[in-house]
């Protein structure tokens, strides 16, 4: 290889490295949070998803629960094509635990202006955890295509 | 700079007229899956203004319906179409050889009866399950079945570049791969390993399951198949189009390539460097965090051969420029040959590809992707890289390339510089929408004009992107009319060249540059490399999970 190569060959390392450290300093130290749940929902032979996820728990009882002080835990059944529940109200400032699945095909789960994005997949229970300091009406949408309607899919999350 | 040891390529290329005119059918076949896609992008792009025009297509009976025809007809016929031909004809051109016609019958077959299956099964709306078709929804099974032979028509043009490379090393023992026969060669090896994880989730997972001889399928298990196929399936893209920005744009500009050994390197790291695919699962549930984080590294390692392609690229188009008096820092770059159609068309693509390379750093950054993953800022950067660093540099490439396959003039030079500053122009509009708007949430493969919720923030941003994209049609439509003209009445010329350019650095004959061309060594990285990423998540995902059952409601 040529000088000229080389030198801009050792640049473009240095750039990189110093693009990953950034990434690394960035997801540390603003405590983001890409979810890597194991938990799944298992189908006993000759049933069906809809039905194991609903005799799981916490699936069995899908809705807003206060778990302590300052937290809750939110749980939502996705299905083609809404979010059960589709009217969350939760306090300013708490700190919350969403967790979600589908009953059929793959949805999305997004809250545009925080960082909860995740996708549903079915057999497989999404977790994420978020505190939303500021009151407002919040819109969850399904961002991933589930069928005719996917469009219509939403729910909404009341900050008081 | 170092004083040149010049390697001239060898002479002219005679291919059989048969073996031309296939090749030929196969880009056009390519070219009018590109019309198909484009027209459906322009609903697309409205519906995120409001305006809902679909219903106006004949037989299209929904906005995702559409959006399938789209994708699959841009990202997968148009790209696999024009790679057949085009590396091929590389490809015995790299080698001064004609290839094997068999093949390039049976590649061209499976080719069009895949299209054919799988356009079926789209336009008879059997099909809306957009080009990644996660399960559990479900088409029809000869939408997979077309897949399946589209995705086989590229291996049997695999098998082709081979037995072509084997006959020439014959008579040619001991000396060094050509240049341009190497890099066509490797994009397809790279290719073929690349599609493993799609032949798998297709022939052994969806498609008995579309034909009823299984019940259930495993969402996760192939999603993850998919994006094993779906991430290397961008440079499967990209480098039959960095063939032309390496080999073929040098000598159109009048400069020179700097190095043959840079050049098989970049494409060796390509080769090695396979999966990644992980990287569009940050958000999925089922994935360890450690897997999500050693896939952002690697992800990070690929920017590398990109970033030495435009050094290579760049320092070929000065020694261009300079040659042609350009001066000063930045004089070269516009005494460059402008008024050629061909290389308008691919610098603006080259320069539209910086700033896709920039989104995509941003995409692969997981602690940035929790904010775009799935927001029209994903469809913002692909249409500056697939969208445009490949599909303008494709129809720059066709401005000599179907003069050379149809031995007649360019119908209309001026109309085509006008199309690619059009396109051009129209993409960064479009891209500007789109990434502002997936910046507030707005979603992507969503029918916003249909939708009952929406975001104030949405609706300036949803006008710049039905702006931009109407501005795109127009510029890909002026290209299919330029082209269609030139293929039934462009003026008839003699046969030309392919433009092959010079290296400065001829190939070494001895030392370790010499290992480039002992693919071996690089498959078997690549495969290791596999395992370490890939090993983990099926030991740890088996037993596979039955909780696919079919969903047909599109
Ligand atoms: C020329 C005019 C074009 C326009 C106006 C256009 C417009 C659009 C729009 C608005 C979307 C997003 C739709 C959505 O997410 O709901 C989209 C998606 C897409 N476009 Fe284009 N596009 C054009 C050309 C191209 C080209 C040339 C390619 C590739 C060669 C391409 C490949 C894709 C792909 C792969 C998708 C994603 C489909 C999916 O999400 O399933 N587009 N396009
Ligand atoms: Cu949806
Ligand atoms: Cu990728």
């Amino acid at each position: 290889m040529d000088r000229f190569e080389k030198i801009f060959f050792g640049i473009s390392v240095v750039m990189l490295a110093l693009f990953l450290c950034a990434l690394f300093y960035a997801s540390a130290a603003m405590h983001v949070h890409v979810q890597s749940s194991q938990e799944v929902i298992s189908v006993k032979p000759g049933g069906n998803l809809a039905m194991a996820v609903l005799t799981t728990a916490p699936f069995n009882n899908p809705g807003v629960k206060q778990i302590g002080p300052h937290d809750y835990e939110v749980d939502i059944i996705a299905q083609a094509w809404t979010f059960y529940p589709s009217e969350i109200k939760l306090p300013a400032g708490a700190n919350v635990e969403f967790k979600a699945t589908s009953v059929d095909v793959t949805h999305g789960f997004l809250i545009p202006g925080t960082l909860i994005n995740m996708m549903l997949i079915p057999g497989q229970v999404s977790i994420t955890h978020y505190r939303f300091e500021h009151a407002g009406t919040y819109l969850l949408l399904c961002h991933e295509y589930c069928g005719r309607g996917h469009h219509t899919m939403f729910a909404k999350v009341e900050v008081q | 700079m170092s004083t040149a040891i010049v390697y001239q390529p060898e002479q002219r290329l005679e291919l059989p007229d048969g073996q031309r005119r296939l090749i030929a059918l196969t880009i056009y076949l390519g070219f009018a899956a590109l019309a198909v896609g484009v027209i459906n992008g322009l609903a697309q792009a409205l519906s995120y203004a409001h305006i809902n025009i679909f219903q106006y297509y004949p037989g299209m009976n929904s906005y995702y319906q559409g959006l399938t025809v789209h994708g699959v007809f841009n990202a997968i016929i148009f790209t696999f179409a024009f790679a057949n031909g085009f590396v091929t004809l590389t490809m015995a051109r790299g080698l001064n050889r004609k290839v094997h016609s068999g093949l390039l019958i049976a590649a061209f077959g499976s080719l069009a009866l895949g299209s054919l299956l799988a356009a079926f099964a789209m336009f008879s709306g059997r099909a809306s399950v957009l080009y990644t078709f996660y399960a559990p929804l479900q088409a029809h099974w000869t939408f997979y079945l077309g897949l399946v032979l589209i995705v086989v028509s590229t291996w049997i043009t695999s098998l082709n570049l081979f037995v072509t490379l084997r006959s020439w090393r014959r008579e040619h023992r001991g000396e060094r791969i050509p240049l341009l026969a190497f890099i066509s060669v490797v994009t397809y090896v790279f290719w073929d390993i690349s599609s493993l994880g799609i032949a798998v989730e297709t022939v052994v997972f969806v498609l008995p399951w579309s034909l009823g001889l299984v019940a259930t399928t495993d969402p996760l298990m192939d999603r993850t198949l998919f994006w094993f196929t779906g991430h290397p399936i961008v440079y499967f893209w990209l480098l039959p189009v960095y063939i032309s920005w390496y080999a073929m744009i040098p000598k159109q500009v009048g400069g020179k390539l700097f190095s043959d050994s840079a050049v098989r390197a970049v494409f060796l790291m390509f080769l090695c460097i396979i999966p990644i695919g992980m990287h569009h699962q940050y958000m999925d549930p089922g994935i360890s965090s450690k897997l999500k984080f050693a896939t952002a590294i690697l992800t990070f390692t690929v920017f590398l051969p990109s970033l030495l392609t435009a050094f290579s690229v760049m320092y070929a188009l000065e020694i261009g420029g300079r040659k042609r008096g350009g001066t000063g820092l930045v004089g070269w770059f516009f005494a460059l040959p402008w008024s050629d159609p061909s290389v308008a068309a691919q610098v603006l693509a080259m320069l539209v590809f910086l700033l896709g390379g920039i989104t995509g750093l941003m995409n692969a950054s997981y602690s940035m992707n929790i904010e775009i993953h799935n927001t029209t800022f994903v469809p913002g950067h692909f249409h500056l890289t697939v969208g445009t660093a490949v599909a303008l540099s494709v129809m720059g490439i066709a401005y000599w390339l179907v003069p050379y396959l149809e031995h007649r003039k360019l119908w209309s030079r001026g109309l085509a510089q006008a199309q690619a500053w059009i396109y051009a122009a129209g993409v960064l509009i479009f891209a500007r929408g789109m990434i502002s708007g997936g910046l507030a949430g707005m979603p992507r493969r969503t029918a916003i004009a249909l939708a009952p919720y929406s975001e104030p923030s949405w609706h300036l941003a949803g006008i710049i992107t039905a702006v931009g994209g109407s501005l795109m049609v127009i510029g890909a439509l002026l290209f299919f009319l330029d082209i269609g003209l030139t293929v039934v009445i462009g003026e008839r010329e003699e046969p030309a060249e392919i433009p092959f350019t010079e290296t400065i650095h001829a190939p070494a004959t001895v030392g370790w540059e010499v290992s480039f061309d002992h693919l071996r060594y690089w498959i078997a990285i690549a495969f290791v490399l596999i395992v370490v990423m890939y090993g983990p998540f099926v030991a740890t995902h088996i037993p596979l999970a039955s909780v696919g059952v079919p969903f047909k409601r599109f």
